[in-house]
């Protein structure tokens, strides 16, 4: 099974919430908090990212999200 | 253990860090939170990416929020005046032919002011791609009525609604470039949901791909958020796109030409390049170079970019144009790009000179000039910081100081350019006497062997090119040429 992990950079995100209304499994939330840009930034708040890449495509910035991939090695 | 590797994340054809934007913020790109541009960008640049010719990619944005997209990719771009876009890129797509051509426009840019250049660039199959970014509005100045802004809609031009008896219906572009032969790909996509964007993100990698093989003109015209000037968020704005636009402007693939039917583009000239030189450039001189003659001297291995400031009436474009045909008589490629006020005389002018052994990117000099010539105080003042360290300056000397300062860091030449040409009877040929002080320059200082006896051959036959049937004119200039080189003090 492969698993994912999504991340928002703080700095880069401009609170628009495109990706929260888009995540099919409802795990980023608008945050409180400004960043020195003074938007909300959106934070991940539970595990079960599925690597649909939607949150990556519905944000405007190029570098506010990234989706990674984890695969097990062995050992 | 676990591995991670990035299975969406930012392109390499967007910079790390977007040093061209001014101000402090570096990362993110400068449209409002939610705006369509940039998830087109994003599109754009993976596209670019996964057909691999970053290298010779062009996007080409005229005015409009986008204007600035060249702060953010890593690939040619250039910024044009409104609506100029298709015209900019036809000429770049026909002068280099290797190089992909994108032109980005906005709905008030390509569907008003522009909309005559892309329906024509549209009408001759040119090699581009345009990307039609239809936000319903005029995005950059404010939220003002577009052409595509739809029938009720309100905007700051329209407080009560576009009323069609007023102000005619909303323009539907894709239908219209259906009615032409020429384009090869036309396509209506929306920024909205997920599944809409992958729709998009599919129609602009068949766009840059088609420009890859060359099949000619592509359009995809997006439906796209502008949450500001709509006032709307996220969700109400994506309502707003796929309920109310996407009626009036349905989605869907309009033409996508079979193999069969593409006309491969290729630069076919309708005349042979030779007998277009003799018709516009008839051989004026018996004694020319041979067409293969290549100037070996070292210091034209790089690009030599030269400066001519002053004052209309100078000559100095005039002198531009000498300098320039020095270089196409000797097989260089040249540019000369003038720039003068609206008078014809007494004004400022200046022209910008590049002679180059190599493609010639942007006839703009604004900086690493290798020879600036100033004719006037002012034009000193105002172009000084152009020239490069070890550039050299040459200056008429009867009118003007130089700072020593400039001299200490400088090779600098005055010469009494102005006061030679009245004593030879005619102000106007002081543009020669500097020809002549830049012979002796470049003879004395900068070239070798063959080339120093060549030289003076080159400018003389320069100004026999430019004052062509001018006998008087030509012996004066002639003249004026080696009162110029004896007026040099090393
Ligand atoms: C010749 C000229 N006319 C008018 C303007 C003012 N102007 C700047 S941007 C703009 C509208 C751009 O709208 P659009 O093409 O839809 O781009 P958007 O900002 O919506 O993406 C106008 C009219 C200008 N810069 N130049
Ligand atoms: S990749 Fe898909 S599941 Fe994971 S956070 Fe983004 S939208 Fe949600
Ligand atoms: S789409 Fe991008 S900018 Fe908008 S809230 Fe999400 S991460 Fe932030
Ligand atoms: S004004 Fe509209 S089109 Fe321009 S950056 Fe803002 S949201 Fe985007
Ligand atoms: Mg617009």
């Amino acid at each position: 099974m492969k698993r994912y992990r999504v991340k928002i950079e703080p700095e880069e995100c401009k609170g628009c919430g495109r990706c929260v209304l888009a995540c099919p499994r409802g795990i980023l939330e608008q945050g409180t908090h400004l960043n020195e840009m003074g938007y909300a930034y959106v934070c991940v708040t539970k595990e079960g990212c599925i690597g649909c890449g939607s949150c990556f495509y519905q944000c405007p910035e190029p570098g506010a999200v990234t989706v990674y991939e984890i695969t097990e090695t062995e050992d | 253990m676990t591995e991670e590797h990035v299975k969406f994340g930012k392109s390499k054809v967007f910079f790390d860090t977007f040093e061209r934007r001014p101000g402090p913020i570096k990362k993110n790109m400068h449209y409002c939170p939610g705006c369509g541009h940039g998830i087109l960008h994003k599109l754009i640049a993976e596209a670019i990416e996964d057909q691999g010719i970053q290298d010779r990619t062009v996007i080409i944005a005229p005015v409009g929020c986008a204007v600035f997209s060249y702060y953010y990719y890593n690939c040619g771009g250039i910024s044009v005046p409104h609506g100029r876009a298709p015209a900019v890129g036809t000429g770049l797509a026909r002068a280099l032919p290797d190089d992909f051509v994108i032109s980005y426009q906005g709905d008030g840019d390509l569907a008003a002011i522009g909309l005559n250049e892309f329906l024509q660039a549209a009408n001759r199959g040119e090699s581009m791609s345009v990307f039609f970014v239809n936000n319903s509005t005029y995005g950059m100045t404010g939220g003002q009525m577009a052409p595509t802004t739809l029938p009720g809609q309100k905007t700051v031009t329209s407080p009560c609604g576009r009323q069609i008896e007023n102000d005619g219906y909303p323009i539907k572009v894709c239908e219209m470039v259906n009615t032409l032969a020429a384009p090869v790909y036309i396509e209506r996509v929306a920024l909205t949901s997920t599944a809409k964007i992958m729709q998009a993100r599919k129609a602009i990698r068949k766009a840059v791909a088609n420009l890859k093989e060359r099949k000619g003109f592509s359009l995809v015209e997006i439906l796209s958020p502008c949450p500001v000037n709509l006032k709307m968020n996220a969700k109400t704005i994506n309502a707003f796109i796929d309920e109310q636009m996407s009626r009036y402007f349905p989605l869907g693939c309009f033409r996508d030409e079979p193999e069969s039917k593409v006309k491969h583009y290729a630069i076919r000239p309708v005349h042979d390049p030779e007998s277009v030189k003799k018709v516009l450039f008839p051989p004026k001189l018996n004694i020319g170079v041979a067409s293969d003659f290549k100037n070996q001297s070292k210091i034209f291995e790089n690009e030599r970019r030269i400066k001519i400031a002053g004052f209309g009436g100078q000559g100095i474009l005039s002198l531009g144009i000498m300098l320039a045909t020095m270089g196409k008589l000797r097989n260089f490629n040249v540019t000369w790009l003038p720039s003068y006020g609206p008078e014809q005389r007494g004004g400022s002018a200046n022209c910008s000179v590049i002679l180059s052994r190599n493609l010639i990117g942007s006839p703009v000099i604004d900086d690493n000039c290798n020879l600036l010539i100033a004719m006037t105080q002012v034009a000193l003042d105002k172009f000084m910081h152009e020239l490069k360290p070890n550039g050299v300056l040459v200056y008429d000397s009867s009118t003007m100081r130089v700072p020593t300062h400039i001299a200490d860091s400088h090779p600098v030449f005055g010469i009494k350019a102005l006061d030679i040409a009245l004593g030879l009877g005619s102000l106007k040929c002081a543009n020669s006497v500097i020809m002549g002080a830049l012979s002796a320059i470049l003879i004395d200082r900068y070239l070798e062997g063959a080339d120093k006896m060549d030289f003076d051959r080159a400018f003389e036959e320069a100004i026999i090119d430019c004052f062509n049937k001018k006998p008087e004119v030509i012996k004066l200039n002639i003249c004026a040429f080696y009162e110029g080189k004896k007026a040099v003090r090393f």
